[in-house]
């Protein structure tokens, strides 16, 4: 009796502790979701950008290949592919596409799209810029046998492939739009994705209505929303206390996530996680004397990576140290390694030392330079402040120059900069993706440093091909030593992200990257 | 004879009334004013030679000292990097100065040539002058500030923003322009002036060599009554993020940026900076009214 009575209550706590969860998890259909984006996409196109905020902007307006499943990251999932299947030698990927897909404008989506959209991203033609164009370079073929069909044949054998066909970046363009102008996603949306484009107006927001063909039947919950950029933290974060906007998806710092807390209580959410992304220091190594690897390197070691991540991190998103792979991810250089390698000792007074004697061996003992820096406030400030502190003490003078996101990544990529801090926007954890940036050149759009160097793209090929994991990581860890030796460009920290929500928005899912889950598909407000 | 002259000498040096001293008058008909001009030569002499006032480096990061509170070591505290905000404040006071008395001594002096020249010209170009001075002053002057300081890109020289100092300088040249202009007016109506153009002198020499020294006054008294504008604007520029850049040391940035996240665990971060710019803004104010006291003839009757 006792027992039945125990378990009867057991059921009654069950019942009550799931019940109002499973109502209050019931999407609810409508309403407006006004979100905040830190900064304003310099463009509309995927394939071109590498920040967020083209891909906060555009990601509800289209539909990829394929997708992470977030909740349980890093699997994939198909997007606009409902199945496929990879061939037993690995060469051969073919994709059964949804039928019945129209893009906004009305035009039918078939293979042909995917094929254009592919065609684009591994050989862009002349004025169009695909910044991981070097991911792609392994396909040999794209066939199209069916309007719902399309087959990917590659050259070799690539381990990463199916993250690559993953990527959030991979937005599905119309072919038809693409031959009357292959540079038209630069300032045009025609996209398959659950929401319709509405507007934008530059400096205040992006609007998008609900997509009434979309593919995904009962999707999206939301009928409209608005991206308002907010590029000062402290109006976002008054917007977001004050109710004017519900979420800002990327991330904000630990002192904005306690004032936050302190203001809303309960109706916040807040979710962590360690974050794909990493502030690097970069040398435009075609301008003296930053082409010379002494004033490089001497740079480099000057920085006190182990003492500036205890401080940064209380004050801003930036955390962990680490090399080219992120630090605690598989492949990732062990600390006791990377120590070995110059810009991550712990003496940082030898480090010093050595540095002042390679500027003085290279005639630059009174150097001096601007830093160019986004002017987004977290974590781009506090990393140039600490820089610019950093240099001081070996006697290097820098003037920190900061600019809006389009002047910012257009004059690194025309060359326009002597030093900066860049980006890495990675979207998981495989190396492939992360080692992309340092290839050469002369074939890559995504190094900003403008060096060739053969044994860095020798090492990545290697890498590339290894399906042995240690051997794969003695690879990766040979192309960090070389670059790092060089000083081409380093990473300075590992972010952490922490995002605020208010309650009322549903259905969002977090993950390590900030570029993933944005077409809002599956949010709702729970209002 | 000669001792007759030297009697005469004497007898006049002892009658003629003696020339009182400028300065002493100035601090004894004043007082305020005296005490604001010592406010605003500390913060010259701060901004002069920092480095002889200043206990730390304004720049230097320390993270073993985040946000320490006002103490013997940090009378001011520290800000969110560990730097002492006091050795801040000090070198924020040459960011105030140098902007604050460029923009004003640009502004003004173009301000007064064109005032000068719209009361001495006259007719179609007076209008043509006061009809462009009027729509500058339809723009509250921040708004006129923030235009200008969005479109015009920045360059620094020597570590001081050029397009920031024109983009405060602009806001403050119609109001310099409307004031002295007035003044202008009532000298460009004289016989002197009238015997110059008679004398076939040129329309720049009449008005640099004999009406600009006649409108002195105006122009000092709006010249330093405008440096305590131009000190507030840079700041507000600052701290919208339009100013400056970190991590410089310059009061309004001080109050932007961290201090916005931090600035209820460390009020210090923004209360000190703040009563930095009060002050002087205020000493400025001050020190103009009392000038404008002074130098007004109807205080001398």
């Amino acid at each position: 009796m006792k027992r039945l009575l125990l378990g009867l209550l057991g059921v009654a706590a069950f019942l009550l502790a799931a019940g109002p969860k499973a109502e209050a998890q019931t999407p609810k259909r409508g309403g407006n979701l006004n979100f905040a984006i830190s900064a304003e996409t310099p463009h509309y196109d995927c394939h071109a950008s590498d920040t967020y905020a083209t891909l906060h902007f555009s990601s509800p307006f289209y539909s990829t290949l394929l997708r992470y499943n977030l909740s349980k990251f890093p699997d994939v999932e198909g997007d606009l592919a409902k199945s496929w299947t990879v061939s037993p030698d690995k060469l051969t990927y073919t994709f059964t596409l949804h039928d019945g897909v129209k893009f906004h404008d009305g035009t039918p989506f078939t293979s042909a799209d995917i094929k254009a959209t592919y065609d684009r991203l591994r050989n862009p033609p002349k004025g169009v810029v695909s910044t991981r164009k070097a991911t792609f370079a392994d396909i040999d073929s794209i066939e199209t046998p069916n309007p719902t069909t399309v087959i990917f044949k590659l050259k070799a054998v690539n381990s990463s492939m199916l993250d690559h066909f993953a990527s959030p970046w991979n937005c599905v363009y119309s072919a038809k739009d693409l031959a009357a102008d292959p540079t038209s996603p630069r300032t045009k949306i025609n996209g398959t994705g659950p929401f319709v484009f509405v507007e934008h107006v530059k400096g205040s927001h992006v609007a998008g209505k609900r997509n009434e063909n979309y593919f995904k039947k009962g999707l999206p919950y939301l009928d409209s929303y608005r991206g308002i950029f907010t590029l000062q933290a402290a109006a976002m974060l008054n917007a977001l206390q004050g109710g004017q906007v519900l979420a800002e998806f990327r991330g904000v710092s630990p002192a904005e996530r306690d004032r936050m807390i302190a203001a809303m209580g309960k109706n916040l959410r807040v979710e962590e996680s360690s974050w794909t992304l990493n502030l690097l220091v970069l040398f435009n190594t075609e301008k003296p004397p930053f082409n010379d690897v002494r004033v490089r390197r001497a740079l480099l070691m000057a920085i006190d990576r182990w003492g500036g991540s205890v401080g940064l991190s209380k004050i801003s998103t930036l955390r962990a140290v680490g090399g080219v792979v992120r630090p605690g991810s598989p492949l990732a250089t062990p600390e006791a390694e990377l120590v070995k390698l110059p810009g991550f000792s712990k003496d940082i007074k030898a480090a010093r030392a050595e540095a002042r004697r390679l500027l003085k061996e290279a005639g630059q003992e009174h150097l001096k330079f601007t830093l160019w820096n986004r002017n987004l406030a977290m974590p781009y400030t506090p990393a140039g402040v600490f820089l610019v502190d950093q240099w001081r003490q070996i006697g290097v003078e820098v003037e920190h120059k900061q600019s809006d996101t389009a002047p910012y990544i257009a004059a690194m990529q025309s060359g326009n900069y002597e030093v900066a801090i860049d980006f890495s926007n990675l979207f998981n954890d495989d190396p492939t993706l992360s080692l992309t940036k340092f290839l050469s050149a002369k074939n890559n759009p995504l190094n900003l440093a403008r060096y060739n160097d053969e044994e860095i793209d020798k090492y990545y090929e290697l890498q590339l091909r290894e399906s042995d994991i240690a051997k794969r990581k003695q690879y990766i860890q040979a192309l960090e030593k070389r670059l790092f030796e060089q000083g081409y460009q380093q990473p300075l920290f590992w972010w952490h992200r922490i995002v605020l929500t208010n309650k009322k928005v549903m259905g969002w899912k977090m993950s390590p990257s900030h570029n993933l889950g944005q077409d809002l598909a599956e949010v709702w407000l729970n209002e | 004879m000669a001792n007759a002259a030297t009697t005469m000498s004497v007898n006049a040096a002892v009658t003629l009334p003696k020339r009182p001293n400028p300065i002493l008058t100035f601090i004894r008909q004043q007082p305020m004013g005296a005490v604001s001009f010592v406010v605003i030569f500390i913060m010259m002499f701060a901004g002069l030679f920092p480095q002889l006032v200043a206990p730390y480096d304004p720049l230097g990061i320390d993270f073993a000292q985040i946000l320490a509170a006002p103490s013997w070591d940090h009378l001011f505290g520290t800000d969110a990097y560990g730097r002492d905000i006091l050795s801040r404040i000090i070198y924020g006071s040459r960011t105030a100065l140098v902007i604050g008395f460029s923009s004003s001594l640009l502004g003004s002096s173009i301000g007064a040539v064109l005032g000068i020249a719209s009361a001495y010209f006259g007719g179609r170009v007076d209008n043509w002058i006061q009809r462009f001075v009027d729509i500058l002053l339809a723009f509250p002057i921040i708004v006129l500030a923030l235009v200008v300081v969005a479109a015009i890109r920045k360059t620094v020289i020597y570590g001081v923003d050029v397009n920031l100092i024109i983009a405060i300088a602009i806001p403050i040249i119609p109001r310099v322009a409307r004031v002295v202009r007035a003044a202008a007016l009532s000298v460009s109506v004289m016989p002197y002036i009238d015997a110059a153009r008679a004398a076939g002198y040129s329309d720049s020499r009449i008005i640099f060599r004999h009406m600009a020294p006649n409108v002195v006054a105006p122009f000092l008294i709006m010249f330093t009554a405008f440096i305590a504008q131009a000190i507030l604007l840079e700041a507000s520029l600052s701290f919208l993020g339009l100013g400056v850049t970190e991590p410089t040391a310059a009061w309004g940035l001080m109050l932007s940026g961290n201090a916005a996240d931090f600035y209820r665990e460390a009020p210090w971060m923004v209360i000190f900076p703040g009563v930095a710019i009060s002050l002087a803004v205020f000493a400025f104010n001050l020190f103009g009214d009392s000038l404008r006291d002074y130098l007004d003839p109807r205080f001398k009757t």
